[in-house]
């Protein structure tokens, strides 16, 4: 016998591996889709308050692509609603990210902007956001900068101490060997404590926008007039309920894909420190 | 004028939860000369990873001055290369821009980065790994860059912690032998720290002993065995059995006085 015999009949073993694990991943999903709809059809709840899945993936179908106004004035708005919300979200997480790690590299690396900025900085952080929505429509008014600022208040926080957090644990020997090598200030900050802190102030940027979506959506519901919030919202009132689960099915859905996008970023940034965990998990 | 000269050097640190002072360094007196290949042995807490710390600039001594080619020492520099006892490579940097670090600091372009740092990968038989992260190296190759990132400073003395205590012992008796080999070849000047009686003297052509708290120097002892050095021959076990003797003495000292 050839060792060739001896390595094929470990092929399709391997595939159906791959195809139960696959199937693990969806048997919990698609049985609680499955109850969903078996309950909402058999009519012991009224439709309209428990929508079927289907119908939601109806609602969705129509707000999305427009082929038979079952979401009346939304039908066909879809993009026009997400590409507000998604905007008010990327605004204020740039500028909370921005604004975050300046601060928080600041506050980490001086003592100076430690001592100065950093209390007034933590008594604003335990302030929830939402109790900022009343000053923020009389400043801002109705329209996208509440909930801009909104956003900022969310992300800004998880940024700025992760960045704090990021640059304060720099292994102390770098920076000595950054001095032994001739480094003078400036470099040590950019050459040698902020690459040093990238992780940290990663972990924090991922967790700032996941705030940023909770705080966009929040807004929406109060301050604006328009997004997938907006939409959620009015349709509550409306008493479409497929309507307000197909919003938030979008908001999870565009959440979800903006912290894949975020994470791709940080693959590539962190590329040295993921070779070594991705060898480790597989070999 | 000798390249390093310690003049009465003395390190006090207080200790708080004692609430007294800790003398560290008690008047160190010592002249190291260009192109010797100095150990300091002692001890841990005698003092001489502190007393390299000074001469690095990482630290600043009470009282006393040290002089490096003549001038004060007051900040670390890169006329003084270190070799930490760990490698504390930038682990974002890929071996060669570990080397090539200094260069790079200095604006000095890349293509000519890479190529000044290759001559020192290659000194330390890395070549074939200048474009691995320090994550994806051993121990001993990531001490290799180490070594490699200070010598590319063309510095005046290289000064090195125990930079092979965290190896196994038969990568250390090749890291020793190789070192050796860099200094023959290059002729720099050298202040190693060990505890270890053998390792400073298969290295070594001056041990410096010194004594435990206070740290003291008990003797500087000449070591002028030819190289390569035989380990099992009588006057390498001469000079170690002299070696010990000084340290014996000195822990009966210690016995006798506590």
């Amino acid at each position: 016998m050839t060792s060739a015999i001896d390595v094929s009949p470990a092929k399709p073993a391997f595939r159906l591996a791959r195809a139960r694990q696959g199937l693990e991943r969806v048997v919990v999903p698609a049985l609680l889709i499955a109850a969903w709809e078996a309950v909402a059809r058999s009519g012991m709840l009224p439709p309209a308050l428990l929508p079927a899945p289907s119908a939601v993936l109806h609602a969705l179908g129509d707000w999305v692509f427009g082929f038979d106004e079952t979401t009346q004035t939304y039908s066909g708005h879809w993009l026009r609603d997400a590409l507000a919300s998604a905007l008010r979200v990327f605004g204020g997480f740039a500028l909370a990210s921005v604004l975050g790690i300046l601060a928080g590299v600041a506050i980490g690396w001086s003592r100076l902007f430690e001592k100065t900025l950093e209390p007034t900085l933590q008594m604003l952080r335990p302030i929830p956001p939402v109790s900022w929505i009343p000053l923020a429509i009389i400043w801002f008014g109705i329209a996208d900068k509440p909930a801009i600022f909104l956003v900022f208040l969310g992300a800004f926080f998880p940024v700025l101490m992760n960045s704090i957090h990021g640059v304060k644990t720099v292994d102390h020997n770098l920076v000595r060997a950054g001095a032994m090598m001739g480094a003078n200030e400036r470099q040590m900050l950019t050459d040698i404590v902020l690459p040093a802190a990238l992780p940290s102030i990663f972990a924090g940027l991922r967790i700032a926008v996941g705030s940023a979506w909770m705080l966009t959506v929040t807004a929406e519901m109060v301050a604006v007039k328009s997004g997938l919030g907006y939409v959620l919202w009015d349709s509550y009132y409306f008493l479409r309920y497929d309507i307000v689960l197909a919003a938030m099915i979008s908001i999870g859905l565009l959440g979800y894909l903006s912290d894949l996008g975020l994470k791709a970023i940080m693959a590539r940034a962190l590329r040295w420190q993921t070779t070594t965990t991705v060898q480790g998990r597989t070999g | 004028m000798a390249a390093i000269e310690l003049r009465n050097i003395v390190k006090v640190f207080s200790d708080k939860r004692r609430g007294r002072d800790l003398l560290t360094l008690d008047n160190i007196n010592l002249d190291i000369e260009a192109n010797d290949f100095v150990c300091l042995l002692g001890p841990s807490g005698c003092g001489k990873s502190t007393l390299l710390n000074i001469i690095a600039g990482f630290e600043q001594a009470t009282s006393g001055r040290t002089l490096v080619d003549g001038r004060q020492v007051q900040r670390p520099g890169s006329d003084r290369g270190v070799v930490f006892q760990q490698p504390t490579l930038m682990p974002w940097l890929t071996a060669i821009d570990n080397v090539a670090f200094h260069l790079k600091l200095k604006g000095v372009p890349k293509a000519e980065r890479h190529h000044r740092a290759m001559e020192f990968i290659d000194l330390v038989g890395l070549r074939g790994f200048e474009h691995h992260h320090p994550s994806e190296l051993s121990g001993g190759m990531n001490q290799r860059v180490g070594i490699a990132r200070a010598l590319l400073m063309n510095p005046s003395v290289i000064l090195m912690d125990e930079p092979f205590a965290a190896l196994d012992a038969q990568t250390k008796l090749e890291m020793q032998e190789e070192l050796v080999a860099i200094w023959q070849k290059r002729r720099c000047t050298i202040v190693f720290v060990t505890h270890s009686v053998d390792e400073a003297l298969v290295l070594g052509n001056k041990i410096v002993v010194m004594t435990k708290r206070p740290g003291r120097i008990r003797d500087a002892v000449n070591f002028d065995l030819p190289r390569p050095r035989d380990i099992t021959s009588p006057e390498f076990n001469d000079a170690k059995r002299h070696i010990l003797a000084l340290i014996r003495e000195e822990s009966t000292r210690l016995a006798q006085a506590s």
